[in-house]
């Protein structure tokens, strides 16, 4: 079936089985390479992508919810070419080593600072619940923090 | 406990294919190591050596190409898999070549570059293997083309000034890249002495990753995201059950399902070739598939396996008497601990896409043993190994489970049966069911107690594991020859080398495959070892520091550097033997691979819940090359560990390995790790030394520690939050 969204403010449309997860049509069907895989099951996040500005384990997202919906993933997190402030705090930290999670855990900051703009250490741990392999968990807590920093700052 | 093992007659082991080198094959083979203080010795290097790099370093241009506008691409044959070698290494180049850093790019060498390591990835060895190396190829090559400089100037190589990239004499200037445009012809001169440490301007410094913005921006750099034109995807049958045979299968209905383009039967597999990975995956899954098990087995099984007293045995300190033998009065003292199954959970799943085409295959993957890669696909396909290149991606995650690639023949095969490019990936159920994973472990500590109730007479660690290195990445005879598995006694060797001591390894062989984890036997024989110390140090009545200090020789350069580190990290974390709003400090120091490491962590438990604060780590690798990098590898480590020690663990039931997902294989989230870490960096060596591991080792023990002082018991098992 046809489902069409936009993404990252393009209009795009794809014919795959409304059934199939959200993750594949963005991965293959659009050849946007940014969104990871990592468990199928909503279980790592590493998928973490935005719809309609809530954060969705696209693994576990049938394709055709997304349809009319607006799909922000990593590729489009900057804007302008000016990076967002969760990736400039991730870059001031060198937070990632492997950095296969990383989108996934940048996108569901993201999701969280437009709710909880200030977050303490206790609403991080309460909201960033992605998996990170090579463990890089306290220099991505010191990056939402500046984050946060840098957001408030600009906004 | 009986020493002979009916159990394991018979018992079909998983076969890798083999692979020599691993720093330590290049010492064994003499049949004269068959002599039980020679094996020793081997041991007690494996444990601290740096072997040299096995590859060709005597051609800087297969490793450092200088493209016309005047960058310099750094094709590394050690992968980049989050441990930060390519910042490194690309410091390591920039200081020699003369250049700025920021003109290097860091790419994966393709196997047809001819730039192939023989020992893969891994041990933490990639900066220190090729300090030396790449220093020296960066500095001859600056020379080759300063030599073509003072040729095209009509001056003499002394003449020449040379500052980033570019080279001044009498008033005119050229540029490394415009310069060897063109030239297919270079000299390689003798090798210029390198800087002096003074002279230092990238080396030392805390420079950001090379590889920070792609990782940031999502850039599609990783084995899952690479891809062909009119490429195909694909899914293959892998076994739910260990030590099982497929006694039939039915593909009727897979066959039948959308998308499907072929289904591939092979000696080795069954393969799905679809239009989508989806469609891939679902046929796949529509797979019957029948398996005759060999032998019932569950946990409680492999547990009575990996018991001390069955196996092989090989003693590999032997400094003093068995306890037991020891004739001065006194009291015997002993604990048994246990580390559980561990899987490598890396986030990327295995996989690999293969381009086949008029009797050559070009395959992308994440590996941390490209050449053992290309020879297992040259090998299985019939092709010569010069028509096979393997192109390593960047990994997402490592951790030794990228070692074992049969995947790369798998998609070549499929490759060539659908004369399409074809991409194979793992799901996450298969990653977990067929994974390689650390094996559990069993110990037996052991010490002996004067009657003045202070004296320690003898101390004894006796281990019980299945493989890490054997069956795996060594030389089949090896494992006759040496007996222990270097790889599951890392770590395992007593450094407390005042006192007399001895370490003896059972080798038991498993039903299912074990292979490296970060840091091999590290994180379970130091927790055997430092908490026993801590029960040691009460049950005599000690100060648990003064204890390990007076234990270790000062004979000893790396215990000198271990007493150093361990004086530091006391002092940096204000350790306290207090009990202070229900929070409690607990230490342990390990040495590996040469680098030593302590971990203070500071722990309470709330709501039965263990709860780590803050960990203040003081290392010695030597010369930190980056030392931003150097920190990032301990936290990662220590939080790594915290994972490994406090949560995970694998069950097995009737011959299933479970769990099969994140989530239920409970691992540290955020709110698991420390929201404080602080990491001293010590310098006692002039060299650099292994990074990426060494700050596995004291995480447990230390945890453990700190858990005894707040509620009087000793756990004895990981994962340490199942017995709290």
């Amino acid at each position: 079936m046809k489902i069409s969204f936009i993404i990252n403010g393009e209009s795009r449309s794809v014919d795959v089985d409304g059934d199939s997860p959200l993750l594949w049509a963005i991965r293959d069907g659009l050849d946007m390479k940014g969104t990871k895989f990592g468990c199928g099951k909503a279980a790592c996040g590493a998928c973490t992508i935005h719809v309609d500005g809530e954060p969705v384990r696209s693994c576990s997202y049938p394709v055709k919810m997304a349809h009319g919906k607006k799909i922000t993933t990593i590729e489009g997190l900057s804007k302008d070419g000016q990076m967002h402030p969760v990736q400039q705090a991730w870059m001031e930290e060198v937070v990632p080593q492997c950095g296969y999670c990383q989108p996934g855990f940048m996108m569901a900051t993201a999701a969280m600072l437009e709710k909880i703009p200030n977050p303490t250490d206790q609403d991080i741990d309460d909201n960033i619940i992605n998996v990170c392999r090579c463990a890089t968990y306290y220099r991505m807590r010191k990056a939402i923090h500046r984050a946060a920093e840098i957001k408030s700052q600009s906004s | 406990m009986s020493k002979s093992n009916n159990k394991n007659k018979g018992l079909k082991r998983r076969k890798f294919l083999k692979y020599s080198g691993v720093g330590v094959g290049l010492m064994i083979g003499g049949v004269w190591l068959a002599r039980n203080p020679l094996r020793r010795k081997v041991f007690e290097l494996s444990e601290t050596l740096i072997p040299p790099y096995q590859g060709d370093v005597s051609n800087p241009l297969i490793w450092l190409q200088v493209t016309p506008d005047n960058k310099i691409i750094l094709h590394s044959s050690k992968v980049e898999m989050g441990q930060g070698s390519f910042t490194s290494l690309a410091q390591l180049a920039a200081e020699e070549l003369e250049v700025d850093i920021s003109r290097i790019k860091v790419v994966h060498a393709e196997t047809k570059t001819g730039n192939i390591d023989g020992m893969g990835t891994g041990g933490s060895m990639s900066v220190a293997t090729l300090w030396q190396p790449l220093r020296e190829m960066a500095a001859t090559m600056r020379v080759m083309i300063a030599g073509k400089a003072a040729d095209k100037l009509g001056v003499s190589i002394n003449e020449l000034n040379i500052k980033d990239g570019l080279i001044t004499a009498n008033g005119e200037s050229i540029t490394y890249g415009e310069l060897v445009d063109g030239i297919q012809d270079w000299d390689i001169p003798d090798t210029p002495p390198l800087k002096k440490r003074s002279e230092y301007k990238y080396i030392g410094q805390p420079i950001a990753r090379v590889d920070l913005h792609d990782k940031v921006i999502g850039a599609p750099i990783f084995g899952i995201d690479a891809s062909y034109p009119n490429m195909l995807y694909a899914s293959i049958v892998r076994s739910r059950l260990i030590d099982a045979e497929m006694s039939d299968f039915d593909i009727s209905e897979a066959e039948n399902m959308p998308g499907v383009i072929k289904i591939v039967q092979d000696n080795d597999f069954i393969g799905v070739v679809a239009q989508s990975q989806v469609q891939a995956n679902n046929a796949r899954l529509k797979i019957k598939v029948n398996y005759t098990k060999n032998q019932n087995w569950n946990l409680s099984d492999v547990n009575d396996l990996i018991t001390v007293g069955n196996g092989k045995k090989t003693i590999f300190q032997k400094n003093g008497k068995p306890v037991e033998d020891i004739d001065k009065d006194g009291e015997s003292f002993s604990l048994e601990f246990r580390s559980p199954i561990g899987a490598h959970a890396q986030i990327e799943p295995n996989g690999a896409v293969a381009k086949y085409e008029d009797g050559k295959v070009e395959i992308k993957l994440s590996t941390q043993v490209a050449k053992v890669t290309r020879a297992e696909v040259a090998k299985s396909m019939g092709l010569d190994k010069d028509n096979v290149n393997i192109v390593t991606t960047f990994l997402g995650g490592g951790f030794g489970g990228r070692l074992h690639t049969p995947h790369a023949i798998y998609a070549a095969k499929m490759s060539k049966e659908v004369g399409r490019p074809v991409k194979l990936v793992f799901d996450r159920q298969q990653e977990f069911q067929n994974d390689t994973f650390r094996p559990p472990t069993h110990h037996i500590m052991k010490a002996k107690i004067a009657d003045d109730g202070k004296t320690i007479l003898g101390l004894e660690h006796q281990i019980a594991s299945g493989d890490t290195l054997f069956n795996s990445a060594l030389d089949p005879g090896v494992e006759t020859v040496i007996r222990a598995d270097i790889g599951s006694i890392r770590g395992g060797a007593l450094i407390y080398d005042a006192l007399p001591h001895r370490s003896t390894y059972y080798h038991v062989p498993l039903p299912f495959a074990t292979s490296f984890w970060r840091s091999l036997g590290l994180l379970a024989n130091a927790f055997a070892i430092e908490s026993f110390m801590d029960e040691l140090a009460i049950k005599t009545e000690q100060d648990p520091i003064q204890l390990r200090l007076s234990s270790m020789s000062d004979d000893n350069p790396y215990g000198v550097r271990a007493k150093n580190v361990l004086k530091a990290c006391v002092e940096r974390s204000g350790y306290s033997d207090q009990v202070i709003d229900g929070r409690a400090m607990g230490l342990a120091v390990t040495i590996d691979g040469g680098s030593p490491c302590a971990h203070v962590a500071e722990v309470s438990i709330e709501d039965g819940e263990i709860k780590v604060h803050k960990v203040t780590a003081a290392f010695d690798c030597g010369i930190a090359v980056n030392p931003d990098q150097v920190r990032a590898q301990v936290e990662g480590c220590i939080c790594m560990g915290i994972s490994a020690a406090l949560y995970e663990k694998m069950d097995l039931r009737d011959n299933k390995l479970y769990p099969i997902n994140y989530g239920s294989y409970r691992m540290a989230l955020m709110r698991n790790t420390p929201k404080e870490i602080e990491v001293v960096l010590i310098e006692g060596a002039d060299v650099p030394g292994p990074v990426g591991e060494p700050p596995m080792g004291p995480i447990g023990a230390a945890v453990s520690n700190a858990i005894r002082r707040l509620t009087g018991k000793r756990i004895i098992q990981m994962p340490l939050q199942d017995y709290v």
